[in-house]
């Protein structure tokens, strides 16, 4: 069975690509809603690795720590989205570059 | 008897703050009284102290509380009235009284008139404090207090930059005296534990005797300038800037005779101490001829009168150096009599011609001023050493003491003195009060005998001036001289061979052969319109040396006050602004430099911010790998 599944290599390369690829979104996107799906591709790069490894070591409590994550992430998103929708009534725009008020 | 100590302390005290503080507001004639009565109440207990030590009463210790107790260090603020400081407790408020009635008529048009005897008074109390401190630390609080009164008074007419200068010249020369005295308290604290005149002098004999040299030597230093010598006595000519009664109390009479009494309060340890002894024969010598040659060519009436004190005064060293403490004392009892009397003399001729001290433009004041002439004459014939008035008796003794004491170089160069003093005073004499009035015509008409107020403590010391010479009457005369006698327990003289008779019949001789001389030249001389001395700046070769007085205040604005401008500059310009204003500056400047830069990462935007917290954690991470 452990033949049909790719190495572990692979796994770590996938979540590595992934968790870099959110944070250059993070970095170089100004949209809001894409900085919050960057964040939740970070984690669920993460969330990947942590299968990964629980398959590979045969143990289940990575996969416990992936469901307390995705729980995280759910309420992360939750109120990310509602600050959003606050700064759009704000500043009619979700582009967090106009966000410079902690300059003044 | 305690509480006359405690009265004849705080009776001027009172007087001071009665008439500093209501003085605005009391007519002056009041304040007058209120504070000649609390100099006469001092008095009268001085009186009262003084008839009962006479009566062989033992000293009368007074501690009022314990001032200060740190670690084993514990003064008192104790009194001590013994033979010595009751004796000059009765100069003090004696002739302070005198000089404070005097003042009522003296003062009496000036605005600050309750200041004047708020501080005049202020001194009293200090100068009591001074004389009857029971330990060297109340004694240098008294020191103080006097010095500050001087400075005072100096500085009295403020609203003239001179006067002010005068003022701080004295207190300044004053402090460098001072710390020479600090310096022998603290080696009386370091040698004995304590600074308690009683305890220190019963152990001084234990003490090591180098150690003793020191600490007369270092308390010499307080002596030298308070008392005027050389070389800090240049401020006590300047000192005439004050008001002429403070020039008679403080800077005749009394505060300048304060290192007199600290070398005989301290004549336990001077007596043993063969070098400091020498010293302060030595100083006070070259001091009697120098400032007695000075006066030969000043021509402003108060002047003369400074140089013939600071000269007495050496005169009075002298008499300490060769171990005769009482005759020191002698010498200034009288001398506070004749020398209070000129001074005042002067001030009644000063108030006359208006505020005029130029002898030069005086003359021919004997025909009004005759109360002021009468007892001014008999200050100076008492100054010159005629007899049978005080001066001879006391001078005479110095002189016999010198002789026997020490050797005939210095009884050569005393009596040279002597003759130098009746020049000087006789010269000052005729032109003031002999010859063509020089004056003005205003002046002339303004001419008027003082008020009561001030001819009558004139007439009293004139008194005192001619009959002091009792207390200390040759052996020629008496069997008994009164001051010695008195001392006898209190000073320790050094035992002098008693002058022969032969010696006093020749220095009696000689002396009326040469004043009768110096009077005829003098009156010949200086009578004459022709002869008038010239301006200090016409003076030729060694006239001019004298009337510049030798150069000493240009020799010290040359090697001690320039020094110290070019070392003010040079800290002022190099190390102050460019050291230290320098490295100040490097760094408000440094930050504020550094801040315009970094004040850029602050920029507001949350995409560099998210970015910096990658770079940290990569690089954190980068680190950790490596490590």
């Amino acid at each position: 069975m452990s033949n049909a599944l790719p190495p572990l290599e692979h796994y770590i390369w996938l979540s590595s690509i992934l968790f870099c690829i959110g944070v250059a979104g993070v970095l170089i996107r100004r949209n809001g809603i894409v900085l919050l799906m960057c964040v939740e591709l970070m984690l669920n790069a993460v969330n990947l690795l942590f299968t990964a490894f629980s398959t590979h070591f045969q143990d289940a409590s990575g996969q416990i720590f992936v469901f307390f994550v995705m729980v995280v992430a759910a309420a992360e998103v939750a109120v990310g989205l509602a600050i959003l929708v606050m700064i759009y009534r704000n500043t009619k725009s979700v582009d967090i570059s106009l966000l410079d008020n902690l300059k003044h | 008897m305690e509480i006359y100590i405690a009265i004849a302390l705080l009776s001027p005290v009172i007087g001071f703050a009665l008439s500093g503080l209501l003085g605005r507001s009391l007519p002056k004639n009041i304040i007058g009284i209120l504070a000649s009565t609390s100099v006469l109440i001092s008095f009268i207990c001085s009186l009262l102290l003084f008839n009962y030590l006479y009566q062989n009463g033992a000293p009368i210790k007074f501690t009022f509380f314990n001032w200060m107790a740190v670690g084993n260090i514990s003064i008192d603020f104790s009194f001590l009235a013994d033979r010595l400081s009751v004796w000059m407790m009765m100069i003090i408020t004696g002739v302070g009284f005198l000089i404070h009635i005097y003042s009522i008529g003296y003062m009496h048009n000036d605005e600050g008139f309750y200041k004047f005897f708020a501080y005049l008074n202020l001194f009293i109390f200090a100068m009591l404090t001074l004389v009857l401190g029971a330990n060297y630390v109340i004694m240098f609080f008294g020191w103080e207090g006097v010095g500050l009164c001087s400075y005072l008074l100096i500085g009295f007419w403020y609203s003239n930059k001179q006067y002010g200068y005068a003022a701080r010249k004295a207190f300044i020369m004053n402090r460098i005296g001072d710390l020479g005295l600090l310096l022998g308290i603290f080696m009386l604290f370091n040698v004995f534990g304590t600074t308690d005149y009683q305890t220190v002098f019963a152990s001084a004999a234990s003490a090591n005797a180098t150690t003793i040299e020191i600490i007369c030597l270092l308390l010499f230093v307080g002596a030298i300038g308070k008392s005027a010598q050389i070389p800090l006595f240049t401020w006590l000519p300047d000192a005439m800037a004050g008001p002429t009664p403070v020039s008679a109390l403080i800077h005749a009479a009394t505060m300048v005779t304060a290192g007199i009494y600290l070398v005989a309060r301290s004549s336990v340890f001077f007596v043993n101490s063969e070098m400091a002894s020498n010293l302060v024969l030595m100083v006070g010598l070259a001091t009697a001829v120098i400032a007695g040659t000075i006066g030969l060519k000043q021509n402003d009436i108060k002047k003369v009168l400074a140089y013939s004190t600071v000269s007495q005064l050496g005169y009075m060293f002298v008499a300490l150096g060769v171990g005769a403490y009482s005759t020191a004392l002698f010498h200034v009892t009288t001398h506070a009599f004749f020398k209070a009397l000129l001074f005042l003399g002067s001030g009644s001729v000063i108030h006359a011609m208006g505020g005029e001290q130029d002898i030069r433009k005086m003359g021919g004041l004997s025909k009004k001023l005759t109360i002021t002439h009468f007892t001014f004459l008999l200050g100076t014939l008492a100054i010159a050493g005629v007899p049978p008035l005080a001066g001879f008796f006391s001078k005479d003794e110095i002189l016999a003491k010198a002789f026997y004491g020490n050797g005939i170089i210095v009884f050569v160069l005393l009596a040279l003195t002597s003759v130098v003093t009746a020049v000087y005073m006789f010269r000052l004499y005729f032109l003031t009060f002999h010859g063509e009035f020089r004056g003005t015509e205003e002046q002339k008409h303004h001419l008027h005998e003082s008020p009561s107020s001030m001819t009558v403590p004139l007439i009293i010391l004139a008194v005192l001036s001619c009959s002091g010479g009792i207390l200390g009457l040759s052996s020629l005369f008496s069997h008994h001289h009164f001051i010695n006698d008195f001392f006898v327990k209190t000073l320790l003289n050094k035992p002098i061979e008693e002058p022969s008779h032969f010696f006093e019949w020749l220095v009696l001789g000689v002396s009326v052969v040469l004043l009768a001389i110096i009077i005829l030249v003098t009156r010949k001389f200086y009578t004459s319109n022709s002869n008038i001395p010239v301006a200090a700046e016409d003076e030729t070769g060694i006239g001019k040396v004298l009337s510049k007085k030798y150069y000493f205040d240009e020799i010290y604005q040359a090697f001690v006050q320039k020094p110290i401008e070019w070392i003010s500059e040079f800290t002022y310009s190099i190390i102050d602004r460019k050291i230290i204003d320098g490295i100040v500056n490097t760094t408000g400047n440094g930050i504020s430099f550094c801040g315009n830069y970094l004040r850029k990462i602050q920029s507001g935007n949350i995409e560099y911010y998210l970015l910096a917290m990658v770079i940290g954690v990569v690089s954190f991470l980068v680190i950790y790998q490596l490590v």
